[in-house]
């Protein structure tokens, strides 16, 4: 788990800048420095109950998520100032704030998207060319949610579980990210779930096994379809 | 971090070789075996099992600053569940140790620097705290603490200023500290530090003389997102008493409660 937990700081604004065309399929993500926004969710607050309560939904995107934007925006900005004055002292102090809000932004930008109330197909397995390979991968699908869940336990701290696709290989992974690192690299983002403690909180205090479990029942599986190639 | 990271090896190391000096220099009945012979009833009796310090005030006693609620589940579960798992953590490394497993011991350091970490740092944090009427949450209950506090940063407020600029400064969770350490020519400067997850202050020379815990569950069923707001009032409970006595002694006086509750 440890070797996954990376904290290398990564050129995020270049990623991003590029992330435009790369995610242009995720209209609401935008990284043009200044100009990221709050995506709206497709669903209400109150649609994931009881896997996640409303109260939970709407404090975490209208406010934790707008708070990576905002900052996201601000630094951004300031990176652009100080990349024009060629001030590298500068652009080294922001960019771990560029690599954390931008990474808060893109994370959730893309949990949102992999969540569905029950009523729009939250929990259905998937299917196609995604279910085979885990089916190939892991064995089973819950085999895979046991996988997910024991490394979302394993995380020291904030951060995130995501099930990956390897661009070279193809093949399916399960990695953890420190904080809000996004996927990057040799991977790419197929499913997250958020291990922040203000991701379940108010719901489940310290039993974040039970907001693991009960996750799955709101998993958009055909969102994580589209993102696997 | 990465002085901490070699600090926390070398504790780690100093560790290893006591729970190996114990288990064949200090046993009474020393086996001339191989150590996977050892009895594992025997194993368990000389593992370090540590327990849960009580509080020194009631769970609703930081109130309002703090919710009797957040208390009482940090203290009750969270803090006991990093317990439960260094115990177990320990207990794993002996028996790897005995096993002569070094695969396992190696695994086994993180799971040990974290959990040992969350026992050591909220042993600290729940003696820095105290309930806002009493004389020990006065600044003047550190004389001493205070004066080496407006030298370093010119006043009671431009401390607090910066020292909570460096608490909400922290990404993903972790600590800030405020810490005297003790090192080159003797002089013992305080600094402002912050420390990730449960990455405890342990460095030669330094002594914890004030904690603060930036996870999200100390405050998020109070504050939710107004992390500024539980900075704000933290300060209104902080035991200022136990900071001097911090301050004044050396890092054995600030680890007692932790040697305690072993
Ligand atoms: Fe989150
Ligand atoms: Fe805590």
């Amino acid at each position: 788990m440890a070797q996954t937990l990376l904290r290398s700081a990564r050129p995020l604004q270049r990623l991003g800048l590029a992330a435009t065309q790369q995610t242009s399929k995720m209209s609401s993500l935008s990284l043009v420095p200044g100009e990221a926004k709050l995506p709206d969710l497709s669903y209400d607050y109150g649609a994931l109950e009881p896997a996640i309560s409303g109260k939970i939904m709407e404090l975490h995107h209208k406010n934790h998520h707008q708070t990576y934007v905002n900052s996201y925006n601000d630094a951004s900005i300031k990176m652009q100032a100080a990349e024009k004055d060629n001030d590298i002292q500068s652009m080294i102090s922001l960019q771990p704030l560029i690599t954390f809000h931008g990474g808060g932004h893109i994370n959730h930008s893309l949990f949102w998207e992999n969540l569905a109330p029950t009523s729009q197909g939250g929990g259905e397995p998937p299917s196609g060319a995604l279910a085979k390979a885990i089916d190939d991968h892991y064995g089973s699908l819950d085999s895979l949610k046991g996988k997910m869940n024991t490394a979302l336990a394993g995380i020291q701290g904030s951060g995130w579980a995501w099930l990956v696709q390897d661009k070279q290989t193809g093949k399916l992974a399960v990695n953890t990210y420190a904080n809000q690192f996004p996927v990057g690299g040799n991977f790419k983002p197929i499913l997250g779930i958020d291990a922040w403690e203000h991701a379940y909180y108010l719901q489940y205090q310290n039993r974040k096994a039970e907001y693991f479990k009960a996750i799955w029942d709101v998993i958009n599986w055909k969102a994580a379809e589209k993102r696997f190639t | 971090m990465d002085s901490r990271t070699s600090v926390l090896s070398a504790i780690i190391a100093a560790l290893l070789s006591f729970i190996v000096f114990e288990r064949f220099v200090l046993d009474p009945s020393p086996s001339t075996q191989q150590p996977q012979s050892i009895p594992s009833d025997i194993l368990d009796m000389s593992v370090a099992n540590y327990s849960l310090p009580p509080l020194p005030y009631a769970y609703d006693a930081l109130e309002p600053a703090i919710s009797a609620q957040i208390m009482t589940l940090h203290h009750t579960k969270h803090h006991q569940t990093y317990i439960t798992n260094l115990n177990a953590a320990l207990t794993n490394l002996q028996t790897a140790i005995s096993g002569a497993d070094i695969a396992t011991q190696v695994s086994l350091q993180p799971v040990i620097r974290f959990n040992a970490g969350g026992h050591i740092n909220h042993s600290l944090f729940w003696q820095n705290l105290a309930p806002a009427s009493s004389s020990e949450a006065k600044f003047t209950s550190a004389p001493k603490l205070s004066k080496a506090i407006e030298a370093t940063w010119g006043s009671e407020k431009e401390f607090k200023d910066a020292f909570n600029k460096a608490l909400l400064g922290i990404q993903g969770s972790g600590w800030g500290w405020l810490v005297k350490v003790s090192g080159e020519g003797k002089e013992e400067k305080l600094r402002i530090v912050t420390t990730k997850d449960q990455d405890p202050v342990v460095g030669a020379g330094e002594v914890p003389v004030l904690g603060v815990d930036m996870w999200e569950h100390a405050y998020y069923l109070q504050y939710q997102n107004g992390k500024a707001a539980y900075v704000e009032n933290i300060w209104k409970v902080i035991n200022w008493k136990t900071t001097e006595e911090r301050f004044l002694g050396g890092r054995n006086d600030a680890f007692k409660v932790l040697k305690a509750s072993m």
